[in-house]
């Protein structure tokens, strides 16, 4: 039995590490200043730089709408609203908002964000719908992270005189921060990931976006356009490695982040 | 217990008429601090709490006992109405405050504020001893910081805790040991200059040597504060109180001094209780 969790622990990692080192090995070639930082040019000569951004403009605006509302929502679901059979509708409605395939809500973009609000073929419209991927992944971690805050927490606050709102925003919230940081890292993972949805509604301009109602593509996109289109898989793995990287450096800061939030605190 | 010295006067009791010691206790010309009458209180459909009505006097240890879910922790909630936290619980009877009618009155946050509470397990927050104990002062607006230190070092200073930890102030209140928790969280309580201590069964989580420190603390405190305390220890409520009472069953099967709870209860349960016969 022992051996057995070990093998499959072992897997896990040695997949992941045959993906990774596998990713390196093809596309460590191309990185370098202008590959990162040029411009794109079609003649297959340019950087990426143009995706580098689109994909961080897309991060930055669906983390800013989806967390506040993600963040809120679960407070309401988990400490204010009456534990019923609206709540739980409301949580199967998340949960089951979660397991849809992103396709389907890239559609549903198309159709609303880009036609019907006539956003257009625009990096907003792409957000706006990866907003709605993520929302509920953030509700879910939050309302998880909630769950974890011991009730003598609350207690104890409650006991001291003070009102449910400030018990919320000095002792809960800061307690819960690990727990919502985790759910803001994995919707990053989502958002970077993500190729279908963004497909149909950001579309696949491979240029500098203008602004965020532009058309423009991401570093996902990008990768998958260039595997199909040229069969240059060194290029897509040398996205490939950008992209690793920056989840990387965006999770190595949410944590850090996380700590000095919690050191302010102790 | 038989070292516990028998007390000379014995009190009349009409055995008919228990159930309303408030009144009885209250011909003795101290006026209650907290007085209740026909407390009824319900979780849902089952009752725990059966008519409950005894006066707390001021400045006294007053020691709630008996047997596990008897009612007394749940009673000892409604004093500073924790239990509007749980859905569900109805609440009928009166419990009057300095004159005024707490479930008639909306002002919950005044009342938590005048009637402060320790509970069973210490349950400091996650931030350093300072931010605790400034926590509830901080909360009513106070910003000063000499204002705070004062507040804080006094705090610390009445729950005995001042010498272990001041050189630490700033890391966290987590890295104490329980029994230095639980009298931080004494001293937390404190910090709202409150005027009524609640607390439920402080020393349960707690080693026998910081047990006594927060005996001598307790009695100690008393000077300044009407105490409430359950406890499931009743060598702890002989040792620390001024008066006991006897819950069973969600009623009060007796209520008195504590050295004759223990020297010579009236009621045959409430000897059997504390005799150890069950419980």
């Amino acid at each position: 039995m022992r051996g057995l969790l070990w093998f499959s622990a072992f897997l896990t990692v040695a997949v992941l590490v045959t993906i990774v080192g596998y990713i390196f090995y093809k596309g460590y070639r191309l990185i370098n200043f202008d590959f990162i930082f040029g411009d794109y040019s079609p003649a297959g000569d340019g950087g990426i730089w143009p995706m580098i951004v689109t994909t961080i403009y897309t991060i930055a605006i669906s983390l800013l709408i989806a967390t506040p509302i993600g963040i809120l929502a679960a407070v309401y679901l988990q400490e204010y609203a009456k534990q019923g059979r609206l709540v739980k509708t409301i949580r199967f409605a998340t949960e089951s908002l979660t397991g849809i395939p992103s396709i389907i809500y890239g559609l549903f973009g198309a159709v609303f964000f880009v036609t019907t609000l006539k956003l257009g073929m625009s990096i907003i419209a792409a957000s706006l719908t990866l907003t709605i991927i993520v929302l509920p992944v953030i509700i879910r971690t939050t309302e998880e992270a909630l769950k974890t805050v011991p009730h003598s927490y609350r207690e104890g606050s409650l006991a001291l005189g003070t009102t449910k709102l400030q018990t919320l925003y000095k002792v809960i919230l800061p307690s819960a921060m690990p727990g919502i940081l985790s759910g803001i890292i994995l919707s990053i993972g989502r958002i970077v990931g993500e190729s279908a949805a963004i497909f149909l509604t950001a579309g696949t301009v491979a240029a500098m976006p203008e602004s965020i109602f532009s058309s423009a593509r991401t570093l996902t996109v990008h990768s998958y356009l260039v595997t199909q289109e040229s069969g240059d898989i060194e290029l897509a793995a040398a996205i490939g490695i950008v992209l690793i990287v920056i989840i990387l450096v965006l999770n190595l800061s949410a944590t850090f982040i996380s700590k000095k939030l919690n050191k302010a605190d102790y | 217990m038989g070292c516990m010295l028998m007390s000379t006067t014995v009190i009349e009791r009409n055995n008919a008429e228990k159930g309303n010691f408030s009144q009885m206790k209250q011909h003795s010309g101290e006026a209650a601090k907290i007085s209740v009458t026909d407390l009824n209180l319900f979780y849902g459909e089952k009752q725990a709490l059966y008519n409950v009505s005894l006066g707390i006097q001021e400045k006294k240890v007053t020691a709630l006992i008996g047997p596990s879910g008897c009612g007394k922790s749940t009673f000892l909630r409604t004093l500073n109405r924790m239990n509007d936290l749980i859905d569900g619980v109805k609440i009928t009877g009166d419990i009057v405050v300095d004159s005024e009618n707490i479930y008639q009155s909306n002002d919950v946050i005044k009342l938590r504020t005048k009637v402060g509470m320790v509970f069973q397990k210490p349950n400091l927050f996650p931030m350093s001893i300072y931010d605790n104990v400034a926590y509830g002062p901080r909360m009513q607006g106070i910003k000063n910081k000499k204002e705070l230190n004062k507040i804080v070092e006094e705090s610390l200073r009445g729950a005995a805790i001042w010498d272990e930890v001041k050189d630490r102030l700033k890391t966290s209140a987590l890295g104490l040991s329980g029994g230095q928790q639980q009298r931080v969280c004494i001293a937390r309580a404190i910090a709202m200059k409150p005027e009524i201590i609640l607390m439920d069964e402080p020393t349960s989580a707690l080693d026998p040597i910081s047990t006594l420190k927060v005996e001598e603390l307790i009695t100690h405190m008393k000077k300044d504060y009407t105490i409430v305390i359950v406890t499931h220890n009743m060598q702890q409520a002989a040792r620390v109180s001024d008066k006991t009472a006897f819950f069973l069953n969600g009623e009060i099967i007796e209520y008195d001094e504590t050295d004759h709870i223990f020297s010579m209860p009236q009621d045959q349960r409430t000897k059997d209780y504390v005799t150890g016969r069950f419980g």
